[in-house]
């Protein structure tokens, strides 16, 4: 071989040398550049750092609540968003209180119409002056008891309500937030009060207010409510007193269950649980209002004679005779 | 006038906390309570994001609708305080809040929740502006001192953003057109826009 031969050869190795080497970079570049984490598109971190998930549905998860983890110790901080306190806001400051409103307004004008309509229920008879004990003292103080104790509840609450808007602009900030916070005091501690009044009201007159056979003809006499003179047979309750026993027992239960949570929350409940809570407590509350308004004026304006009932426990004869004729006692 | 908001720019949080830190210390904030939290979303797996998240001084804000004494207020320039005087601990805007921003010294039962104490933009509260009195009930008022919010300004990343709400959304909006991607501006519809 001579040295002109060797040169070409040599020059002819390095040639193809060179040309394996470049498609090795090439190849091998491509193979790195297709690696994602190499792949600088867009401005993206390297690596796949932000996961498979979108964008918008990982601020959509974050939006509708989604918890993550959190280094303090209060763990309900890890939920971003939680929208339930807008909708129980929506619910509370709007159908709640307005249709509240109207209902005890309505409630009052109702009572007031019938009071001009029908009038004072008289005893037909006039006063006997002869007087039959009609509750004992433990029943009267039962009913005062829980009496007492729902008109504080109820007028603190209403104050929890309506406050803001009727006795705020009244007496001014600073004596309001007194008031209303005493009131809270009362709201909270005088619920026991209650509980306890409700319980031995469900003891003592469970018994006289199931079901007997005088509330059919009550109930087609419409209680001698619209009539004068229309007297139907009844015991110790009528089946209106017995309608109105049986509100308020259901929803006391109501309240009773709903104010407890309140009083212990998160014991039971949750977040969402607690607002359902407090929109349950305040409906609740309204409602038994309504009963409770139509309840006072009944045992007080509406029928003669029957307030001495709860006064002393004792009601006038022909009081008896004409409301409950069924259950006064035999003459001997 | 200024419209203060918050933003934190979910591609830049670190979860150091030190937003957190800022606050407790500026503000003397009482054991307990976290005005300021940093929640991490994913933590440990791929989309892994961390928000600091404190009290939005929301629009038309949920506390101040349902605060039955009314000690909430909204102050000129957006800022959301309230009267701890007047506040009768009864918890409602807790129950309300969509950030979770109020909260109580004690968790008691029976309204012995104590005063509500929450993130204050770093604007005291109804007391004369960075008198001994505000400080002890509310922290230090920095924007009665032509500063903003202690948290932001120590943000290591200035992931955390706050102050006059456009220039907030100016500042945001160049790096998302500098990213090229990503505009989670966190929270600012539930805070700022319009309620149904």
């Amino acid at each position: 071989m001579n040295r002109a031969s060797l040169h070409r050869a040599l020059s002819c190795l390095g040639i193809a040398l060179l040309m394996i080497f470049a498609v090795g970079v090439v190849f091998l570049g491509s193979l790195s550049l297709d690696s994602p984490a190499m792949a600088q598109s867009q401005g993206k971190a390297p690596g796949n750092a932000l996961g498979n998930v979108s964008d918008p549905e990982f601020w959509r998860q974050v939006r509708r609540g989604s918890a993550g983890t959190v280094s303090i110790p209060d763990k309900k901080a890890a939920v971003l968003v939680q929208s339930g306190g807008e909708s129980w806001r929506v619910k509370r400051n709007g159908p709640i209180s307005r249709y509240g409103a109207w209902g005890l307004v309505a409630t009052v004008m109702l009572m007031v119409a019938f009071y001009l309509i029908r009038g004072r229920i008289r005893i037909e008879s006039g006063f006997s002056g002869r007087l039959i004990r009609r509750f004992s003292n433990i029943e009267v103080f039962t009913h005062w008891l829980t009496a007492f104790a729902f008109i504080i509840l109820a007028i603190t609450g209403l104050n929890v309500l309506y406050g803001k808007y009727v006795l705020l602009p009244v007496i001014g900030q600073e004596s309001f937030a007194v008031i209303a916070g005493w009131g809270k005091f009362a709201h909270n501690y005088i619920a026991y009060a209650f509980i306890l009044g409700i319980v031995m009201e469900i003891v003592l007159w469970l018994k006289d207010n199931l079901p007997d056979r005088y509330d059919a003809g009550w109930l087609a006499q419409g209680g001698g409510l619209f009539k004068k003179g229309v007297h139907p047979p009844a015991g110790k309750f009528n089946t209106g007193q017995k309608m109105i026993f049986w509100m308020i027992i259901v929803g006391s239960g109501f309240n009773i269950f709903t104010g407890l949570n309140l009083l212990f929350p998160f014991y039971l409940m949750d977040l969402e649980q607690m607002q359902l809570m407090l929109i349950l407590h305040s409906i609740s509350g309204l409602l038994l209002m309504f009963v409770i308004i139509a309840h006072i004026y009944i045992g007080t304006v509406g029928t003669e004679g029957a307030i001495d009932a709860m006064r002393t426990g004792y009601v006038d004869e022909n009081w008896l005779l004409q409301h409950h004729s069924a259950c006064v006692p035999k003459k001997d | 006038m200024a419209r203060m908001k918050f933003l934190c720019d979910a591609e830049r949080c670190i979860e150091c906390n030190g937003c957190v830190t800022a606050c407790k210390n500026e503000n003397a904030v009482p054991w307990g309570i976290n005005r300021r939290r940093v929640v991490t979303i994913n933590d440990g797996k791929p989309g892994e994001r961390s928000i600091s998240v404190a009290c939005m001084h929301c629009s038309d804000a949920p506390c101040m609708a349902v605060c039955p004494v009314d000690c909430i207020y909204e102050t000129e320039e957006g800022v959301v305080l309230h009267s701890k005087d007047l506040c009768i601990g009864c918890g409602y805007c807790f129950y309300a809040c969509p950030f979770g921003a109020p909260q109580f010294p004690q968790a008691g039962n029976y309204g012995s929740r104590g005063k509500m104490d929450k993130c204050t933009f770093c604007n005291g509260g109804p007391e004369e502006d960075n008198s001994q009195a505000e400080f002890q009930k509310y922290g230090r008022n920095r924007l009665a001192e032509g500063k903003l919010p202690l948290c932001a300004e120590m943000c290591s990343t200035k992931a955390l953003l706050a102050g006059d709400g456009s220039e907030v959304a100016d500042i945001y909006r160049e790096r998302v057109v500098a990213r090229g991607f990503g505009s989670g501006a966190w929270g600012w519809g539930t805070a700022y826009e319009r309620k149904s």
